[in-house]
C-alpha cells in the first residue's frame, strides 16, 4: 500500500495499534460480525478507503468515505472454548467508526 | 416470523423509495426458504429493469456466460509463476490486482490480497457473511463455500474443518482464517510441493486447484 503523507492524513490506527471492535446499534447491510464486536485486536494495514456499504445499500452514493483496516485477532480470545493452539488467528477487515483504541 | 428478513428497522428511511414501495417490509413467509424469498426479488428487480429498458435481457445472459467462463486457471497462473519468479512474488504479495495485470489478466474486483502459505503459517478463506470471492479470477466459488456449514465453522473450529477436507494441520504450524467481509477478496499461495524442482510453470499451474486457492487442501503433484 502507498503511504504517503497526504493519504495518512485523517487515519485514526496504523499498523501495530490494538484496537476494540465496537458493537454499534446498527443494523442493516453491516459487514461487522458479530463474532468480533468487542473483541481486541491488532491493526495489520490500512486497506484503503472506500464509500460505506452501510450507505451504499440504501442509495446514499455521495459519501462520506471511510477508512478501512485489516485486524488480527487470537482465536482463543475470539472463543474462549477454542480447539486449538494460542498461535492461531483470525483476520478480518473493520471500517474505521467500527474501532476504538484499545 | 414477522421479523425474520434482512433489514432493520431503526435506520434511516429517508432515502428516496418510489412511494409505495417499501423495500424494509417484512418478507413475505415462504416457510423456511429464507432464499426463496431473495430469488423471488431478484427475478422480479431483472424483469422490471428489462421492461423500463434500463438493461437487455441479452446482457443478463452474457454477464452470466462471463462470470461462468472464468475458470481456476488464472489463479493457477498466478501462483505458478510466483513459484518460478521471485521478483513476481513479491509484487503479487503486495498487489494481487496490479500483479495480475501485469500477465494481461484483470481483475475486477477492487483489491486482490494474496496471502502466503508457509512452513510455520496456513491460511484459509471464507466470507462468513455472505460469499465474497475473486470472481472475475475464478469464477463462481464452490457450492460448500457459499453453504453456511463452512462459513460459520471454519472460523469458528478451522482445524476440524480443514481436517474434513482431508488436511491436518500439525499444531506447531499457525492457521489464519481470513474473513473476507468487507472489500478485500483473497487468494492463498500455497507452498510448492516439493518433487516438482523439474517441472516447468504450465506443468505446475496445471497442478494449482480451486481447493489450494481457497486454502482448505494444498496442491499436490499427480
Amino acid at each position: 500500500m502507498s503511504t504517503t503523507p497526504a493519504l495518512h492524513a485523517g487515519r485514526r490506527f496504523s499498523a501495530g495499534d490494538r484496537v476494540r471492535v465496537l458493537d454499534l446499534a446498527k443494523s442493516g447491510h453491516v459487514r461487522t460480525p458479530w463474532y468480533i464486536r468487542e473483541k481486541v485486536g491488532i491493526v495489520t494495514e490500512w486497506t484503503g478507503k472506500v464509500l460505506n456499504p452501510e450507505d451504499l445499500a440504501y442509495g446514499r452514493c455521495g459519501g462520506p468515505a471511510v477508512n478501512g483496516y485489516r485486524v488480527v485477532f487470537d482465536q482463543r480470545h475470539i472463543w474462549p472454548d477454542y480447539q486449538g493452539p494460542e498461535h492461531d488467528k483470525l483476520h478480518i477487515e473493520v471500517y474505521e467508526h467500527w474501532l476504538e483504541k484499545a | 416470523m414477522p421479523h425474520d428478513h434482512p433489514h432493520g428497522h431503526d435506520h434511516d428511511h429517508g432515502h428516496g423509495h418510489p412511494e409505495g414501495f417499501d423495500p424494509h417490509a417484512p418478507a413475505p413467509d415462504f416457510g423456511d426458504e429464507r432464499s426463496r424469498w431473495f430469488e423471488v426479488a431478484s427475478d422480479v428487480m431483472r424483469d422490471m429493469l428489462i421492461e423500463q429498458n434500463v438493461i437487455a435481457a441479452r446482457e443478463v445472459r452474457k454477464q452470466i456466460e462471463l462470470m461462468e467462463s472464468k475458470t481456476i486457471q488464472l489463479g493457477g497462473k498466478l501462483v505458478a509463476r510466483a513459484w518460478v519468479d521471485p521478483a513476481f512474488r513479491e509484487i503479487l504479495l503486495k498487489d494481487g490486482k496490479a500483479a495480475a495485470a501485469s500477465l494481461g489478466i484483470p481483475v475486477t474486483e477492487a483489491s486482490l490480497t494474496v496471502v502466503e502459505d508457509t512452513p510455520a503459517v496456513r491460511n484459509v478463506i471464507v466470507c462468513t457473511l455472505c460469499s465474497c470471492y475473486p470472481r472475475s479470477l475464478l469464477g463462481q466459488p464452490p457450492a460448500w463455500y457459499r453453504n453456511k456449514a463452512y462459513r460459520s465453522r471454519v472460523v469458528r473450529e478451522p482445524r476440524k474443518v480443514l481436517a474434513e477436507f482431508g488436511t491436518v494441520v500439525p499444531d506447531d504450524v499457525e492457521v489464519h482464517v481470513h474473513d473476507s467481509n468487507a472489500d478485500l477478496r483473497f487468494i492463498v499461495l500455497p507452498m510448492r510441493p516439493s518433487g516438482t524442482e523439474h517441472m516447468g510453470e504450465a506443468e505446475l499451474a496445471a497442478m494449482v486447484t480451486r481447493d489450494s486457492l481457497i486454502g482448505v487442501a494444498p496442491p499436490r503433484p499427480a
